[in-house]
């Protein structure tokens, strides 16, 4: 970043990155609270020396032994999953140019609910009912990209229209399967349906591919910048926008499928989070996709903590509280920035 | 020393669009200091054209030349910083601030890390004065009006700087005032050695500012030379379908609808 001179300035570019160099770092920083909040919080209450050794791997203890196997897993996924639906949805926007796009609306979770929610009618084991997720979503995504991309044009509004339609049969599919099944099959469903990260017991590879997804992003993110702009003017200034729009719908998809395999359709933060960043630190990607990312999984996180403690020892779909949490924060910013 | 090739150079070129031809045949060649300007009916493909001479679209014939070279053996990503060009305006669907609009023009410039730079901020803002938009810069670009969104755009392109300017209707949205203020602004570029060549529905703005005109007629044909070649009643009456008159006015012919 070059601030040279112009730093002291208050205005133009220098202050723009300050503030979002800020706001970065406050996500850091509240991602690091989330995680000791999520770790110590719950039925056994862990203090933060406790919650270091456990860490460290030297405690022997039962507290280890819950933080170990059963927290950390659970946080990480929802962080991970956090930050995959956010940045999906953030790159699902620009792609589409359309603002109310998020990481579902091509029908992606349609048909990871159709996968997921086959296995559990089969009875199927969690491993099947993922596999069955991601196996949905991948067909989901290919069969909208075959269809919206078979005479080689690539307009969004073709693009959007077959992916709302594909995800309305999904839709359908899925009332078929919810009303077929048998009585102590649903709420597992149900869970399923509204995300529910107490079953994760994997998060790593959702770890990892955000890391990755994020720096494949990145290098493109100010092409993206101009792809959000209209075609014309990003191709006339060099930007290779087909191969560009092939990059984002591919990792948008990948990013997606793995987070409903995880968590399942966690509804609300790819759409929202993008947009409240926005409101914060304006639309240059460069700064929008890691922090949409990070914010994603820290509200994630939270809101999966928040949905196993508030009313415990009864366990909320994590989906739910993301709603409850995210529509007034955000009707509250809206306001607050009248345009 | 060699004489520098046309900036842009058109050689037996067709367009197509569907099967409509758009122009058949088509050579001309634009030098440093010209301004050409391309005259039609709606729907004649003038916007098509372009986007063609701009390499955005393959031609069904013929060869566009950018400095003497088609697109394509320019090295990818360096044609940008030779020609740009200003699309008719699209609606904006996210907030940016003016300065960060502007600044899109510098992108051919910067490599995939590169952020822009003090120096590249300087460039933007000059050209936003150039522009009449000084103290815009921190502005979102939705509380701007029609006219100030058009002149941010072209502020936009000249803070790309290329050698050859492709506008598509640049004075949409802009009052009189504005409407001379751009069209002197890239006469003074072209007469710096860039090459301008414009789609304008204008007629006297035309003859004022043009130094070649390109006529669709939009079955395909087209008539091409010098502006007062050109422009006479009797082509323009055929070309538009509708009669007109010319009437002098000292050095300023004026082309009136009969």
């Amino acid at each position: 970043m070059a601030h040279g001179q112009a730093a002291m300035r208050n205005t133009g570019l220098p202050s723009v990155r300050r503030r979002a160099a800020a706001v970065l770092a406050g996500l850091v920083l509240a991602a690091l609270a989330t995680f000791t909040w999520s770790l110590s919080a719950g039925a056994l209450p862990v203090s933060f020396d406790d919650l270091l050794t456990a860490l460290s791997g030297a405690g022997g203890s039962m507290e280890s032994d819950i933080i170990r196997s059963l927290r950390l897993p659970r946080a990480v996924a929802a962080f991970a999953c956090g930050g995959l639906l956010a940045l999906a949805g953030a790159l699902m926007q620009v792609l589409l140019r359309n603002p109310l796009a998020d990481p579902y609306v091509l029908g992606i979770s349609g048909g990871a609910a159709v996968g997921a929610l086959g296995a559990i009618l089969a009875g199927a084991t969690a491993g099947w009912i993922d596999a069955g997720a991601f196996i949905g979503a991948l067909g989901a995504t290919l069969l909208v990209f075959g269809l919206a991309h078979g005479d080689g044009s690539w307009t969004q509004t073709r693009l959007l229209l077959t992916g709302v339609i594909v995800a309305a049969g999904c839709g359908a599919a899925v009332a078929l399967m919810l009303s077929l099944a048998p009585e102590g099959r649903v709420k597992g469903m149900l869970f399923w349906l509204m995300g529910d990260a107490s079953g994760a017991t994997r998060p790593w590879p959702a770890l990892g591919l955000l890391a990755i997804g994020l720096t494949a992003a990145l290098p493109f993110a100010r092409e993206l910048n101009l792809l959000a702009r209209g075609e014309v003017t990003a191709r006339a200034l060099g930007v290779r926008v087909g191969r560009l729009r092939g990059l984002v719908y591919g990792l948008g998809s990948l990013l997606t499928a793995v987070a409903v395999t995880t968590v399942g359709s966690v509804g609300f933060i790819g759409l929202i989070v993008p947009h409240l960043v926005r409101l914060a630190i304006g639309n240059d990607q460069r700064l929008l996709l890691p922090a949409a990312t990070l914010a994603g999984g820290v509200l994630l996180c939270a809101a999966d903590t928040a949905a196993r403690t508030v009313v415990a020892p009864i366990q909320l779909p994590v989906g739910v509280l993301t709603a409850l949490i995210g529509v007034p924060v955000f009707l509250f910013l809206l306001a607050r920035h009248p345009r | 020393m060699d004489a520098r090739p046309p900036v842009l150079a058109a050689e037996g070129l067709a367009v197509q669009v569907g099967r409509r031809d758009v122009c058949r045949d088509l050579n001309f060649s634009l030098q440093a200091g010209d301004t050409l300007v391309i005259l039609g009916r709606n729907g004649a493909g003038k916007t098509t054209l372009l986007h063609t001479l701009a390499g955005l679209r393959d031609a069904t014939r013929g060869a566009v030349l950018l400095s003497g070279q088609p697109y394509a053996a320019w090295p990818r990503g360096h044609e940008a910083c030779l020609r740009g060009l200003l699309a008719q305006s699209q609606p904006d669907f996210f907030s940016a601030t003016v300065l960060e609009t502007a600044l899109v023009g510098r992108h051919p410039y910067l490599g995939r890390w590169d952020w822009e730079s003090p120096d590249d901020e300087a460039i933007a803002l000059r050209a936003l004065a150039q522009m009449g938009l000084d103290g815009f810069a921190e502005r979102q670009v939705p509380t701007l009006s029609g006219g100030e969104r058009q002149r941010l755009a072209i502020a936009a392109l000249l803070v790309q700087q290329p050698r050859l300017y492709l506008l598509d209707e640049p004075l949409s949205h802009l009052d009189l005032h504005h409407e001379i203020s751009v069209l002197d602004h890239f006469r003074s570029l072209a007469a710096g050695g860039a090459g301008v060549a414009m789609v304008l529905h204008d007629i006297n703005l035309t003859a004022r500012y043009a130094s070649h005109v390109l006529l669709l007629d939009s079955q395909g044909g087209h008539v091409f030379g010098r502006a007062a070649e050109v422009l006479t009643t009797d082509t323009l009456s055929a070309a538009y379908g509708h009669p007109l008159r010319a009437i002098t006015d000292g050095p300023h012919t004026l082309f009136v609808p009969a």
